[in-house]
């Protein structure tokens, strides 16, 4: 946590030293932050204390004279004085700790923990030599499962209620609770309900001993094997901050790391256990090639050749609009740049888009005012979420957004196709007929709010109502790729007009954000400035830019279904999977004279590609990566990619050079500081800038000058043994960043002036036309699951079973009129035809509203992209009871 | 094994509404469940669960707190002994080992009819008329050996059953509030100055919430 | 006498006067007998009128800290709504056996004095915490609160008036703990019985649901009524200084008569109830030692016979009159026996919520029985001290605490108490063994029998 300096502070002694504290500090915090650890095993400064462990009594005089208190429960008083090391609070802790370890089996030596154990550590520390219990220890089963990834060894657990209490505080989710009483107490599930969280993991980083273990980790090593890099999550946009943990060449462990600003040391589970996917045997590890049906192995330098080749062909033949670039998502910043560089500032061509057309307009996203989490966040402040289910799709935003409803008073108002797993806490659901979000946010905006979307009047006054005077934060986002972006795009207009909101990105993967910040979209140049807006700067600094706008995702792959591509390129994308619209997709690939994939780990995409590329992958790569705020935040290598796979950056690099022009980046800090050159939104941005925690773009300009810039070195200084060092609360503290300081600007750096960010990145609403549904058909709504059929997923054994499979849900009305008994199959079928059939169980529930059919996306037995037509506006879906 | 039953369920919703808020009503329905199955069933905690919104882990966690819940069945007569300090020093011991000899079981367990189950319990709050038991919560003061074996001995006959109802049903005699002189439950956050208080305005009809 | 009657003597009986009836817990004899008139009574003077008069009548808490009832109302922070009484009827401290009698023979008192207190202290709602284990007493009080809402005694607009509140009956489920006030409240809100931390959970400032709560004992609050109908002038004529009016009594063990008695606060002394009202020791025996206020508190002896049943005194003597609670032991008592079995409830029922109470007090158990079973090692009697003085530092009086509430202290008492008076009896268990020099013990009632080397 920060050391934000505080106006007013507290001044209090301990052990005879005055120290200032912060006037709602626990005096646990303010002796820690003063140098004084005091020990404690159920303390936890992300969660309410409760005093039950007692390790951390020590003396404390509140004017009273000194009596033994617990430090975690007591708040500073001015003048307090705290000791520490009197005899009566050593007397206290030891006597503490005995009873602590009268009953705990003591097996340190074949337990996870040992070596990173708090009670372990105290014991030595504070603990006499050979225990004075004699008597019978309690006995529990050995481990028990407690969830598909945790395991349970009662007999370590020191009740501290640590885990308990992140399950019902934090996560929301009390599936485990203390059982029995006395020294019989137990930590436990209720028969049969295991502890499906997925926040699980958690449970196991702060449990103080060796209770919970994770089963990806179990037996895996011993602390002392391991060592670990500071780095930042990439499976979701939210970009939690993590230690990554490997030995061997192996990473074998991830866990949070406490920053203010986003994680609050706090992973999902799939952020936590993906990492699996690092050493998966499918890993691409050396290019292919195809010849004739087979793809076969081959060098760099064969492959690389082969793809220059269709680029310069196309390049003499159709001219740079004869070649797409679709994805960017898992790239690094410093990637994305590159790439950009090559497609836009080499081959010229615009046809360039992170996304799969299954998110948002990147003028809605670059354009509208930002958001950061903690500002969306504010106690007593209005959030409203637009189209997602953020536990799904953001898990640890949810976490977030969570804890500001429940313990800071905030009031949620959600505009969603169906319930979402924030909608117990919400004031307000607004369940949407398909297509009806705008509507639905126009009304709400309205002075005098009417039915809409499906939705009644009072129901829309009474959300209205409850959006107080504060400020209002909007989360946007595209859980539902079965109707048009535009309806969301149109409520985010709305909802701006309305009540100058701000804007959080609700966009999911990893690097989308860093990808369009660095103009990997239509329009586009780094630094969310428009093609018009940066065609000069960018002409002095690369050999071309792109004359006119190019296509999007769903207009390369038209372009390539109908043969007007000669060479799609993917980006670390899977459109056979991701794309919504199978159809197009497959005829894309088909039509496409070359297909080259730059990824990690073979998809359907891959396999139809002509060149694969392969590349390396998380914890492989240094740079940095951009969340959905907009935070810059480093990444950093800890393993060595398989077989001759290298990093995106290097591919772009080297495949420029074989069509016989130069990116001019020999490393990735070559990159970075070109980025900050020639891009305004970079501008101050530096190595030291960013720091552990990560920071905003576009920065404030340091004042007073000097300024420092990143340089070399990073690399060096996150090398193996870096400084970090993350402990069961996920503090971690960073080597500090010995970035050399530059006293004054460079000349490229004083021509970085010129429009102000974005300023040319207009928003304007698109206007929607929703065809009135027909009665007798059903509308789909599309939905997330955190677990399902992606590639990260699939290649984690841990996860790869947890994917629910597609159901489809259907209003208790729909479901009636269909007549079948819940979990029957049925077939859903696109209603205008010319689209695939699924076989899928149905379900019956009142979250999703009356007329549509909900189905989650890419989940095992239902591919729901053979539905959906992206030519359409909404997708009506036919369903019968199966044969 | 049974979740509440229909009419069980309506008196359930009955005692949630004395409630300001329903979990404070786990109690007494986890003891309605005991008085409907004669022990607390998994089936029954879900549904009680269901009943006041919260997960079944909460539900155990506080059903297994309480020494009173079994969550498997016990004895149509659960006959505690006491055997604290009072007891203890005029014959406890003796009346609780009696009891195993007759009943050939041990404390904590149930004879094979199933008919007795035999705790060796805490203080009952009969010091004074010690020794002492209970039967099913019901009191027996100052009790000898051979009154006991004539105890056994009716229970086994069912000759007290008037008296003693099965395991389980705790009193036989339910509160009842009359709607028309209900106060109301008092709501955290839903309240202002009870009425009798307002020194102000002229007293008004209703309660303070 | 058994029964708990007191032949009609020289003091009015306050709180057990109907008991003489039969059917002492019907409306119909409650009502010919005065019941209900304290609080028309309370009503007509109103709610500041009745606090003050609580106030002077000093009465103090029979629940076992003695804290004076009307003080305690008035902690209740101004002006934040709504406030709860929870009346604590969970009586379980070993030796304890007066609250289950009032509730069963005179309900509608109960009722009465849970109604003047909630009027007074603008309580919107009475819940009723009867202690699981007792089926009798919870029938009778359904009963009578299902005659007392027929007869507009008690609900929405009580007697006519603007005063409305329900009284619910509410039961445990079997855990002492339970009777430590926080403990209560967590309990009501349908938790695990764990104590609070107090600060910051003082009832009257963040109780029930974190709302102002007033938490008050059967017997404090049976006493209202008297004191409405006749004022408090009247109730200070009888008992001592420091503690007014009477007080309930139950003088188990070995006596020749034991019996719950209602006497005199403040002036009877221990060798009157034990003498005089139960007829002294059984047979032919003499006195050990006698715990004079429950489990929890330290044993008194021969030379403290003579001391008044009050307050200030019995603290000043290093033990407490806590919940009117005398069990009298006799020289066939196996002292190391009898510590054994206090410590083994305590072990029983500590709620686990916190490390030295839950490990501490199952540990000194097993220590216990150990040597019962003939397994004592002369270091024993160290260990058990200095376990007791992790958990009670200093082993003084009133105790300290490393733990969340006095339950884990409650299981030092008896051992501080028999191991210093009894420690031959230890040291015949344990084969030998000293007390270590290294461990203090400083609990005034702590004591070496006369001419004996305190050995500390
Ligand atoms: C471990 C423990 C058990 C207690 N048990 C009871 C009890 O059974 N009944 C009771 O009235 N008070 C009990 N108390 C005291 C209560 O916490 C509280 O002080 C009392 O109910 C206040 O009522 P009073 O002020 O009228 O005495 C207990 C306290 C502790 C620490
Ligand atoms: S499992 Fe770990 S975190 Fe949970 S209570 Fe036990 S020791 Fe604490
Ligand atoms: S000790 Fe047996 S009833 Fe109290």
């Amino acid at each position: 946590m920060s050391d934000a300096p505080t106006e007013t502070t507290v001044k209090i002694t301990v052990d005879g030293v005055e120290i200032d504290a912060r006037p709602d500090d626990l005096v646990i915090d303010a002796a820690e932050r003063n140098g004084t650890y005091i020990p404690r095993f159920c303390y936890h400064p992300r969660m309410n204390p409760v005093g039950m462990c007692r390790m951390c009594l020590v003396e404390i005089d509140a004017g009273r004279g000194p009596a033994l208190q617990p430090s975690c429960m007591i708040p500073v008083s001015e003048g307090m004085s705290v000791d520490t090391e009197s005899d009566a609070t050593k007397k206290a802790q030891d006597g503490v700790l005995e009873f602590l370890l009268a009953n705990h089996p003591l097996d340190c030596p074949v337990c996870d923990k040992g070596g990173e154990c708090p009670l372990q550590d105290q014991a030595y520390a504070y603990g006499p030599g050979e225990s004075r219990f004699v008597e019978e220890k309690r006995h529990f089963e050995k481990p028990i499962p407690i969830s598909d990834l945790v395991d349970l060894d009662r007999e370590r657990c020191i009740l501290c209620d640590r885990c308990t209490r992140f399950a019902d505080e934090v996560a929301g989710d009390p599936l485990i609770s203390f059982i029995d009483r006395g020294s019989q107490t137990q930590v436990n599930t209720f028969p049969d309900e295991p502890f499906a969280s997925y926040f699980s993991g958690n449970t196991v980083q702060i449990c103080p001993v060796g209770a919970l273990t994770a089963k990806p980790y179990r037996f895996k090593a011993r602390p002392w094997d391991l060592d670990q890099v500071e780095s930042t999550c990439t499976t979701c946009s939210v970009g939690c901050r993590v230690v990554v943990q490997a030995s061997r060449n192996e990473v074998l462990r991830t866990n949070g790391v406490d920053v203010d600003g986003v994680n609050w040391s706090w992973l999902c589970d799939k952020g936590r256990f993906d990492f699996q996917s690092i050493h998966s045997e499918d890993r691409l590890a050396e290019p292919l090639i195809r010849d004739g049906d087979a793809q076969t192995r081959t060098s760099w330098s064969v492959a690389l050749t082969r793809a220059a080749s269709a680029i310069r062909g196309s390049l003499d033949s159709t001219g740079p609009s004869g070649i797409g670039v679709v994805g960017g998502a898992r790239l690094t910043n410093e990637a994305a740049y590159a790439w950009t560089k090559l497609a836009k500032g080499v081959v010229g061509t615009d046809n360039v888009d992170a996304q799969l057309g299954d998110g948002l307009p990147p003028e809605l996203v670059l354009g509208l005012p930002k958001a950061t989490i903690d500002e969306t966040a504010t106690p007593g402040g209005t959030i409203v979420v637009v189209g997602t289910d953020i536990k799904e799709e953001l898990p640890v935003l949810y976490l977030r957004l969570r804890h500001a409803v429940v313990e800071d008073g905030a009031t949620l108002i959600e505009i969603v196709p169906h319930r979402t797993g924030l909608s117990g806490i919400a004031a307000h659901t607004l369940t949407y007929g398909p297509g009806g979000a705008a509507a639905v946010a126009a009304s709400l905006a309205s002075d005098q709010p009417s039915a809409a979307g499906g939705i009644d009047a009072d129901a829309i006054v009474a959300a209205k109502a409850a959006i107080g005077g504060g400020s209002v934060s909007v989360v946007v986002g595209r859980g539902n790729v079965a109707d048009t972006p535009d309806v969301i795009a149109a409520a985010a207009g709305a909802l701006h007009d309305g009540f100058d909101a701000r804007f959080l990105s609700g966009l999911r993967r990893g690097n989308v954000h860093g990808a369009l910040d660095a103009g990997m979209s239509p329009g586009l140049l780094p630094g969310r400035i428009s093609l018009d807006e940066g065609r000069a700067r960018f002409h002095e600094n690369w050999s071309t830019v792109p004359s006119d706008r190019g296509l999007d995702t769903t207009g390369i792959l038209q372009a390539a279904a109908d043969g007007r591509l000669d060479v799609l390129v993917l980006l670390g994308a899977d459109p056979l999977c991701d794309f919504p619209d199978h159809d197009l997709a497959r005829r894309a690939l088909a039509g496409a004279r070359t297909v080259i994939s730059v990824d990690t780990l073979p998809n359907d995409s891959t396999r139809q590609a002509d060149v694969v590329l392969a590349a390396a992958g998380y914890a492989e790569t240094e740079g940095t990566t951009t969340n959905l705020e907009g935070r810059v935040s480093r990444l950093a290598p800890k393993v060595t990619p398989p077989g001759t796979a290298r990093a995106d950056w290097i591919i772009a690099a080297e495949l420029t050079f074989r069509l016989g022009d130069d990116l001019g980046l020999e490393s990735v800090t070559d990159v970075f500081g070109e980025m900050t050159r020639v891009a305004p939104l970079y501008r101050w941005l530096t190595m030291g800038a960013i720091g552990a925690d990560g920071v905003v773009v576009p920065v404030a300009p340091p004042e007073p000058t000097p300024v420092t810039i990143g340089g070399a070195g990073e690399s060096e200084d996150e090398g193996p043994d870096s400084g970090v060092e993350a402990d069961e609360d996920g503090d971690a503290d960073v080597a500090a960043d010995p970035t050399p300081e530059r006293t004054a600007p460079t000349p490229a750096e004083a021509e970085v002036d010129g429009p102000a960010v974005g300023a040319g990145i207009r928003f304007t609403a698109p206007a929607v036309e929703i065809p009135q549904p027909d009665g007798y058909r059903l509308r789909l709504v599309t939905t997330r699951a955190l677990y399902d059929l992606g590639a990260s997923t699939q290649a984690s054994p841990s996860l790869a079973k947890l994917p629910h499979g597609a159901v489809l849900h259907l209003h208790p009305h729909d479901f009636d009129r269909l007549g079948v008994p819940a979990g029957a199959t049925v077939k859903v079928s696109n209603a205008e035809g010319g689209r695939g059939t699924i076989t899928v169980p149905v379900e019956s529930t009142e979250g999703v509203p009356r007329g549509a059919a909900s189905i989650a996306f890419a989940q095992p037995g239902g591919p729901t992209n053979e539905l959906i037509d992206v030519a359409r506006p909404v997708t009506d879906v036919r369903v019968e009871v199966a044969p | 094994m049974p979740r509440l039953s229909a009419e069980n369920t309506i008196l359930a919703r009955e005692i949630i509404a004395r409630y300001p808020l329903p979990k404070s009503a786990l109690i007494p329905l986890l003891h309605l469940a005991q008085e409907q199955d004669g022990h607390v069933s998994d089936e029954a905690m879900e549904h009680i669960a269901e009943l006041v919104e919260v997960t079944p882990a909460e539900v155990i966690g506080t059903c297994s707190f309480y020494e009173m819940f079994k969550r498997e069945p016990v004895g149509d007569y659960l006959v505690n002994v006491c055997t604290n300090i009072a007891c203890l020093l005029v014959g406890g011991e003796e009346l609780l080992h009696h009891l195993e000899e007759r009943l050939d079981i041990r404390p904590g367990s149930t004879t094979p009819d199933g008919m007795f189950t035999l705790e060796d319990v805490e203080c009952i709050a009969a010091c004074t008329e010690a020794p002492c038991l209970q039967v099913n919560y019901r009191y027996f003061h100052r009790i000898t050996h051979d009154e006991t074996d004539q105890l056994l001995e009716d229970l086994r006959a069912g000759r007290r059953a008037h008296e003693i109802p099965k395991h389980g049903t705790l009193t036989r005699v339910r509160q009842q509030i009359p709607a028309d002189r209900r106060a109301g439950a008092a709501v955290p956050g839903e309240c202002e100055t009870p009425v009798w208080l307002r020194t102000d305005e002229p007293a008004s009809e209703g309660a303070a919430t | 006498m058994s029964d708990g009657t007191t032949p009609a003597g020289e003091i009015p009986l306050m709180v057990t006067g109907r008991f003489s009836y039969d059917d002492a817990h019907t409306l119909e004899r409650s009502r010919a007998t005065e019941g209900y008139e304290g609080l028309r009574r309370a009503l007509d003077t109103g709610p500041e009128a009745v606090h003050s008069e609580t106030k002077a009548a000093s009465l103090l808490g029979r629940g076992g800290a003695g804290f004076p009832a009307g003080v305690k109302w008035g902690f209740c922070p101004p002006d934040v709504w709504p406030r709860y009484l929870v009346v604590n009827g969970d009586e379980s401290e070993p030796g304890t056996y007066k609250d289950r009698m009032l509730m069963e023979r005179d309900p509608h008192q109960l009722i009465e004095g849970s109604l003047i207190c909630a009027y007074a202290t603008g309580c919107a709602q009475v819940f009723l915490y009867v202690r699981g284990e007792m089926a009798l007493a919870q029938e009778r009080i359904a009963s009578a609160l299902n005659e007392a809402y027929e007869a507009n005694l008690v609900g929405r607009n009580i007697m006519g008036s603007d005063f409305s509140c329900d009284v619910i009956l509410h039961w445990g489920a079997g855990a002492y703990i339970v009777g430590e006030e926080t403990a209560l409240i967590e309990s009501l809100e349908g938790n695990r019985g764990f104590p609070r931390l107090k600060p910051p959970y003082f009832p009257a400032a963040k109780g029930l649901y974190m709302q102002p709560t007033i938490v008050n004992n059967v017997e404090t609050l049976a006493n209202l009524p008297w004191i409405l109908r006749n004022g408090a002038d009247a109730y200070t004529q009888f008992g001592a200084e420091n503690s007014k009016g009477t007080r309930m009594f139950a003088i188990s063990g070995h006596v020749k008569k034991p019996g719950v008695h209602e006497v005199e606060f403040g002036t009877t002394t221990f060798r009157d109830v034990i003498y005089g009202r139960c007829g002294g020791i059984r047979g032919t025996h003499s006195l050990k030692a006698f715990i004079p206020g429950g489990a929890s508190s330290p044993w008194l002896y021969e030379e403290h016979l003579d001391l008044p049943l009050e307050k200030a005194t019995i603290d000043q003597a290093g033990s407490m009159l806590g919940s009117g609670a005398i069990v009298v032991m006799d020289e066939t008592t196996d002292a190391v026996k009898a510590a054994w079995r206090l410590v083994r409830f305590f072990a029983r029922e500590s709620c686990g919520k916190c490390t030295p109470c839950r490990e501490g007090t199952s540990w000194l158990e097993k220590v216990l029985r150990r040597m019962l079973d003939g397994h004592g090692r002369p270091e024993d009697l160290g260990l058990l001290l200095d376990l007791s003085d992790n958990i009670s530092p200093k082993i003084a009086w009133p105790p300290k605490q490393t733990t969340i509430c006095p339950l884990g202290p409650s299981a030092v008492s008896p051992i501080a108490s028999a191991i210093v008076r009894f420690q031959d009896e230890f040291r015949a268990y344990c084969g030998g063994g000293e007390i270590p020099t290294s461990v203090e013990i400083n609990g005034k009632a702590y004591v070496p029998p006369e001419g004996a080397p305190a050995g500390v």
